[in-house]
């Protein structure tokens, strides 16, 4: 049938007269195609002496010698030292024990080097003041190989001397000084007794020079607190492993809260033990990994935090009754713990935190150490405010930082940048040329934490000491030392710590100190603290908690760190961003999490894309008349109703390759240094890619993380509650380990060791310590936020976070278990999808099960994969011919493919393509090339190792030696490695537990990982 | 699957027409043998007849000055102390006797010889040496003063013994050459007789038999079908079989011996002076590598040692030059003066070849080799002490480890780790003694990971 409609590719068809159809008709391409530009005019070619035989033949020439010349093998150099340090055994690893203290992290680490190259951070086992290393300080070590460090001092953006430029900022001192204009040296909380004193002496000398304290994400009104309660600029230490309920009010005390590091201590109260555990109740605004391990968690808004404590203290409180409920709740709890209760609150408000001393003080908690402050945050918002107000008002001539950023971190920085370049002088101490330095009229290149000396204070009493562990890889010096130069001392910065220290060595010894990294002493090396009335903080200053109900529109912004990115100082560091957070699973990103009612209210989306991405919305946020534009916009389960969150630490330019340059910086809104702001969004317009890599955030019911309450825990006995999952053989239950539904005969495997690993999922914080160590470990490779986006990740191991769609996890099996017929299935299924409001949430480490019957090995046709005796599931990189098939075969999905070569490609920019970044790479393990299949190797070379060592000297090997990197860094105790042929190993019991499953046990994979059913403690009084 | 050496008949030709040469060779380098310990007996008479009068045995002295003073002393160059030759001549006999019995003993007395002599060394104190008797001191004053060898002398004779072994070399070419041109002759005298022959056949018009034109013999192959197709077989299968062998040492570099910066020879340091492998390889006991001994290693000896006193094989250029040569490269590198015994702090380290390169993705760990396992360093390096110049001895691919690891016996002998498991898989396998294999020495991921 003849159709008369008339198809038409382009308006200008329907003019009749067009000359642009007309030629398109005739020719396909209607500009002419430009021969004559690449063949050059005809009489070059002509007369060219190159004919075309004679190209052919030097094509083929140089094609054939290429690859003769590619069966030559390359000459390999092997350059042995001329003077061999004693220390050094080319092939052993040297371990020195040394502090971080960036003024924002703070731990005793043990350093792994190799060949006089740092390449591993470990935890300090003897250091027991603040917990092992978190995912920063794990990090960190790649931090020292980054290639966009300063590599000198600069004066004036020339590169000087050292002997240039010390006289030279001694002079320009002096003149200031001369003229009595008034100069700040700005810098971060060092904790540091010596640098306290150095700082001491130079301020005495200049004494036109003010020192002052910045704590780039403050906890000022806590300092204050403490300090008018007890006189000393602290902060209160806690020992949550004896605790028997733990409040916090808004306190993400697992998190980075008050320096952090108290997640050890937590896990191990939340084993139970004889019957008990730790009761933990978080009344929080944000979804923090405390609120995520928390038994009950109540959402609510920072106002309604202050009533919450109101309410604890015993006063009158403006509450929601389910809230006054839960709080009425939580106050009987504590006082039934009486001193074994504790309270916390993040909350930052002096008054909020007064409370909270006093809550502790009242209920008699032992738990609560004033005694013995933590020191490592000193910073003083009202001074911070000066300095920013003299600038601005040019009563400060000049300004001196040192480890801090002001011009990113600032609030309205750009107003303070101007100030700033208009300042008499400017001296910037700095690793990297960040904003500040990139404006200052001199820069001090200071060296890494792993290239210095340094001592700290982190509590009162308990110190520790940092050693370098490599030579300086630049020209830089550290700031103590330019002090000293500029005080005209002769004495370096070692004797001077040395010279401090050994007076308060308290009976041990300068070296055994050194070796052991900490000390204790009874001798009060307290910092020096002018309190002056009127900076403290008063309570009425915060706007947020004066009017507890939002205006229409407007919302309460909370500012949080990242377990990954912190406060913003390793913002080049391409591990920590490829880390997801533990909460969002998200990479490579921050953004503005926000409830979901809130979301649909504001018609903000979060929407899955066809490439398998997660896409989200953007907002502009505003406040005090600042705008952040194009924000994106996560939606948070469990986020409270008209409060939003954003992270500090990203959004930084200079000098951060552009690849990292991810996120908006949120201190563009950090008015006053105010935790809290309130803001009003506005949609925005385009759509916001994100990196995430778990899409599925509920398990519907499925039995992949095992929980039950205390109370069963207790009671029932443990078959009912960790079944052993059963298959039908010829129509009867049988047990999946029972041999008769096995396919493959079984191993004699109790001869020699044979690995297993042991998970607590109630140990476990999600806290990803474990990831980066096993990055660091393994080489594993950073493959940017394009790759994770398409689900190419690397991670040997993850951390999956399930929330729960319904009140909580127990209660989507009961739904799913009561869903019956199509109908039902269909809607409810489809409901289960969804995470609840206020979910319960879950973490679970997973890396490679090591499965005794592994669907990997027998689906391998070249036999790539396969099984040790030792339990280990091996894979051979050098046999994979990339398949993939294992992948696809592997339950756990734990398999990752290499789809591109990571090292030395200029299209995966990180630390494996620069000479430098490659100093972190583990010598003993393979950095694997395209095409091949990788997965955890149950760090196969650690395990060797050991035997290797006992083989060596002849001896057993005891209980304790064998670990894996993410055993080792785990300081909570979640993950036991050990040997169970070896009866006295603490893996056998962990095997024998009760609590004990294998994940997806059903399959009869028979795994080597095990897993502790997690327990929460729901008990109410 | 079996490795099929790589085959070259060229290479065969030549190794059989070397080991010829070699027979022919190793008669005259016994000779020259014989010739070089009849120069030095000649020397050592020489030396005794001129220091007669001193009454001591020059002999003797050397293996006393030897044993107890040439950690400090040299004849002819500053040591730790002074150079020695002569020094009979500088001081007295008697004074010479209680200095080295007891230096320090004259210097407390305040002998003003003493004295000066210990300040002008920076009061570094000589050993006591109260054991050696007037005999002794004498034999080696007397090594001492014997004058400084006539390099000259040792050169002619080395020339000497270079030119006839050259002889040698030209006459085998020579006969060669006259074989060969006799050869021709002969042939071309064949053919000649053969023309000649002809003519005189046609000359006397005597019908000799003429040869029927029969097809070629290629043609005649071609014809025969079932010979090309056997051919062709043959041919496919011998050059499949060369393929294979060609591309199966692809990346096997036995015998791979390249030119260091510095000569080092591993037959004058392990062979002729019988220095232990871990000495300078220190590490292979203790870490996964052997490890290329640091310069400061070497100067342990070197300080010394400045050159090279022991045989030379002037066949291939290994003179005492060449060698004092090699010593001076070392003291380059280090910053050594070797005359005013000084660092001078400016180091250039040296970039040897790396010989025994195993793939980045297999671990091999020397020291569970060495010293648990106690394996000769020589069962994988082959006769290092007989190596002028190191190669690689062994293939160093997985088929060889794999084999010695089936082969090999785990040594358990006082290992207390071994105990247990070896009791429990030595009754599972139902044997004695366990091979490495059967400890799970073949896993995969035991060396790959």
């Amino acid at each position: 049938m003849a159709s008369s409609k008339k198809y038409w590719k382009s308006v200008e068809e329907l003019n009749e007269n067009s000359s642009i159809v007309e030629t398109l008709k005739q020719n396909e391409f209607v500009e002419e195609i430009p021969t004559d530009e690449f063949l050059g005019n005809k009489e070059a070619l002509e007369t060219s002496t190159t004919t075309r035989r004679d190209f052919l033949k030097y094509v083929g020439f140089t094609t054939a010698a290429a690859s003769l010349a590619a069966c030559e093998g390359p000459v390999v150099k092997s350059i042995p030292y001329v003077i061999h340090p004693d220390e050094i055994v080319p092939g052993l690893a040297n371990f020195y024990a040394t502090t971080i203290a960036d003024g924002f992290d703070f731990a005793s680490v043990l350093v792994k080097t190799r060949e006089g190259r740092p390449i591993k951070i470990e935890n300090n086992t003897l250091a027991n003041t603040k917990g092992g290393a978190n995912a920063r300080v794990q990090a960190s070590v790649l931090s020292l190989y980054d290639k966009n460090r300063l590599q000198g001092p600069l004066a004036e953006g020339e590169q000087v001397d050292w002997d240039y430029f010390n006289p030279l900022v001694a002079s320009r001192l002096d003149n200031l000084a001369a003229n009595g204009s008034e100069v700040v040296l700005l810098t971060q909380t060092f904790a540091s007794p010596s640098t306290s004193k150095l700082i001491k002496e130079f301020t005495e000398k200049y004494s036109n020079i003010r020192h002052v304290v910045y704590d780039t994400v403050s906890s000022s009104e806590a300092l204050d607190a403490f300090q008018m309660k007890y006189g000393v600029r602290g902060l209160a230490d806690f020992d949550f492993s004896q605790a028997e309920v733990i409040v916090s009010v808004g306190a993400d005390f697992l998190g980075d809260w008050q320096g952090g590091g108290y997640d050890a201590g937590y896990a191990k109260g939340r084993i139970p033990k004889n019957g008990k555990m730790s009761r933990h109740i978080q009344f929080e605004s944000l979804m923090t990994l405390s609120g995520a391990n928390a038994d009950k968690r109540v959402p609510v808004t920072p106002a309604q935090q202050k009533e919450v404590l109101k309410a604890l203290a015993g006063k009158n409180a403006d509450l929601p009754q389910h809230i006054q409920d839960a709080v009425s709740n939580a106050k009987r709890q504590l006082q039934k713990a009486g001193s074994k209760a504790v309270v916390v609150c993040g909350l930052m408000d002096v008054e909020a935190q007064s409370m909270t001393l006093d809550l502790n003080e009242s209920l008699g908690s032992t738990l609560f150490d004033t005694e013995r402050p933590r020191l490592i945050r000193q910073g003083n918002n009202q001074e911070v405010l000066n300095v920013v107000q003299g600038v601005k008002s040019g009563a400060i001539k000049g300004l001196i930082t040192m480890g801090v950023d002001p011009l990113y971190s600032l609030p309205k920085s750009e107003e303070f940048s101007e100030a700033y370049k208009n300042l008499d002088f400017t001296l910037a101490f700095a690793m990297r040329e960040d904003a500040t330095a990139s404006e200052a009229q001199l820069v001090a290149a200071i060296p890494h934490y792993l290239e210095s000396w340094g001592d700290i204070q982190i509590k009162k009493g308990h110190f520790a000491l940092s050693q370098p562990t490599i030579k300086p890889l630049f020209n830089t010096q550290q700031f103590q030392e330019t002090l000293l130069a500029i005080l005209g001392k002769e004495q370096s910065y070692y004797d001077y710590i040395k010279e401090s220290i050994e007076p308060i060595l308290d009976g041990t010894n300068w070296n055994q100190a050194l070796h052991d990294g900490v000390f204790e002493s009874t001798a009060s090396l307290m910092p020096e603290t002018e309190v002056v009335s009127g900076t403290m903080e008063a309570s009425e200053s915060n706007g947020a908690f004066v009017n507890p109900m939002n205006a229409e529109g407007e919302f309460d912004l909370i500012f949080y760190t990242k377990t990954n990115m912190g406060d913003g100082q390793n913002a080049n560091n391409p591990w920590l961003h490829e880390m997801p957070d533990p909460i969002t699973r998200t990479s490579w990103d921050n953004y503005l999490t926000v409830s979901a009612s809130d979301a649909e209210a504001l018609g903000l989306v979060n929407k899955h894309v066809a490439n398998g991405g997660l896409n989200g919305s953007y907002v502009n946020i505003t406040t005090n008349g600042t705008t952040l534009e194009r924000v994106p916009v996560l939606i948070q389960p469990g986020q409270a109703k008209g409060t939003v969150g954003l992270a500090f630490g990203f959004g930084k330019t200079h000098n951060i390759q552009n690849e990292m340059q991810v996120g908006v910086n949120a201190y563009t809104l950090y008015h006053n240094f105010k935790g809290v702001q309130r803001v009003s969004l506005e949609k925005a317009t385009g759509e916001h890619e994100f990196a995430s890599v778990q899409l599925h955030n509920t398990m519907m019911g499925r039995d992949i993380i095992r929980e039950t309450t205390l109370e069963v825990f207790n009671t029932v006995d443990y078959k009912e509650w960790n079944p052993k999952p059963k298959v039908s053989l010829n129509h009867v239950n049988t047990p999946v380990d029972s041999p008769d539904v096995d396919l493959w005969e079984s191993f004699d495997r109790s001869i020699g060791h044979h690995f297993n690993l042991s998970i607590d999922l109630n140990a476990c914080t999600g806290c990803g310590a474990c990831v980066i160590a096993c990055h660091a470990e393994n080489n594993v490779p950073v493959v940017g936020k394009t790759e994770i986006r398409r689900s190419r990740d690397m991670h040997w191991l993850r951390i999956d976070r399930y929330y729960s769609s319904e009140e909580s996890i127990l209660s989507d099996a009961d739904k799913k278990n009561a869903i019956s017929g199509l109908g039902e299935s269909l809607s409810q299924f489809g409901e289960l999808e969804n995470p609840s409001e206020n979910p319960q949430v879950a973490f679970q480490p997973v890396m490679c099960q090591h499965c005794n019957h592994a669907p990997c090995e027998t689906v391998c046709p070249v036999a790539a994969t396969s099984h040790g005796r030792q339990g280990q599931n091996q894979m051979a990189y050098n046999r994979c011919v990339g398949t993939r098939y294992c992948a696809n075969n592997c339950p756990y999905k734990v398999r990752r493919f290499n789809w591109f070569l990571y090292s030395q490609n200029d299209e995966f920019d990180y630390h494996m393509n620069n000479d430098l970044g490659r100093m972190v790479i583990n010598p003993d393990v393979t950095v694997r090339s395209r095409g091949v299949m990788e997965k955890c190797s149950f760090c196969i070379q650690k395990t060797q190792k050991t035997i290797l060592d006992a083989k060596r000297d002849g001896r057993q090997i005891t209980d304790g030696e064998f670990h894996t990197a993410c055993s080792a860094a785990c300081d909570k105790g979640a993950m036991v490695f050990g040997d169970i042929n070896d009866e006295n190993a603490e893996i056998v019991t962990k095997l024998k537990d009760k609590r004990k499953y294998h994940l997806i046990e059903y399959l009869g994979t028979k795994p080597n990982v095990m897993y502790q059913v997690k327990v929460r403690n729901t008990e109410e009084v | 699957m079996k490795k099929v050496k790589y085959p070259n008949l060229l290479f065969k030709l030549s190794s059989y027409v070397l080991a010829a040469m070699l027979l022919i060779f190793t008669n005259n380098l016994n000779a020259q043998e014989e010739t070089a310990q009849d120069t030095t007996e000649v020397v050592s008479e020489d030396t005794t007849e001129t220091v007669a009068d001193l009454g001591g045995d020059p002999v003797a002295g050397r293996q006393l000055f030897n044993s107890n003073c040439a950690a400090c002393h040299q004849l002819d160059r500053k040591g730790v102390g002074p150079a020695l030759r002569g020094v009979a001549e500088k001081y007295e006999k008697e004074w010479l006797y209680s200095w080295i019995r007891n230096s320090q003993a004259l210097v407390k007395a305040g002998d003003p010889t003493a004295v000066a002599l210990f300040e002008e060394w920076n009061q570094s104190v000589m050993q006591a040496f109260p054991q050696l008797s007037d005999e002794d001191l004498d034999n080696i004053i007397a090594y001492t003063s014997a004058p400084k060898a006539e390099p000259a002398s040792a050169t002619a004779d080395t020339t000497g013994g270079g030119t006839t072994s050259q002889d040698s070399g030209i006459s085998n070419s020579l006969i060669l050459g006259v074989l060969a041109i006799v050869m021709l002759m002969l042939v071309i005298m064949l053919f000649l007789v053969n023309n000649v022959l002809k003519k005189i056949a046609v000359a006397n018009k005597i019908e000799y038999e003429r040869k029927e034109k029969s097809t070629p013999l290629w043609k005649a192959f071609v014809q025969n079908q079932f010979l090309v197709l056997v051919t062709a077989v043959f041919l496919l299968l011998a050059g499949g079989y060369y393929a294979y062998g060609f591309f199966m040492q692809v990346g096997i570099d036995q015998g791979y011996a390249p030119v260091q910066p510095i000569h080092f020879s591993h037959k004058i340091h392990a062979g002729d002076n019988q220095i232990d492998c871990n000495f300078c390889h220190s590490s292979a006991r203790k870490s996964k590598h052997s490890g290329i001994p640091s310069l400061n290693v070497c100067m342990s000896c070197h300080e010394n040692i400045y050159e090279y006193n022991g045989e030379e094989d002037i066949e291939n250029g290994y003179t005492k030059e060449f060698y004092d040569a090699e010593i001076a490269k070392l003291y380059d590198a280090v910053g050594w003066d070797a005359e005013e015994r000084t660092y001078s702090g400016e180091e250039q380290p040296v970039k040897w070849v790396r010989i025994h390169n195993l793939p980045d993705l297999a671990y091999f760990n020397h020291s569970q080799h060495v010293n648990v396992a106690g394996i000769d360093c020589q069962t994988c390096h082959g006769p290092v002490e007989e190596m002028e110049i190191l190669y690689q001895y062994s293939p160093l691919t997985m088929g060889w480890c794999i084999d010695c690891h089936r082969t090999t016996n785990v040594d358990l002998e006082g290992n207390e780790y071994y105990e247990k498991i070896h009791a429990e898989l030595s009754k599972k396998y139902g044997v004695e003694k366990l091979t490495a294999a059967q400890m799970g020495g073949l896993e995969c991921g035991k060396c790959h990971y």
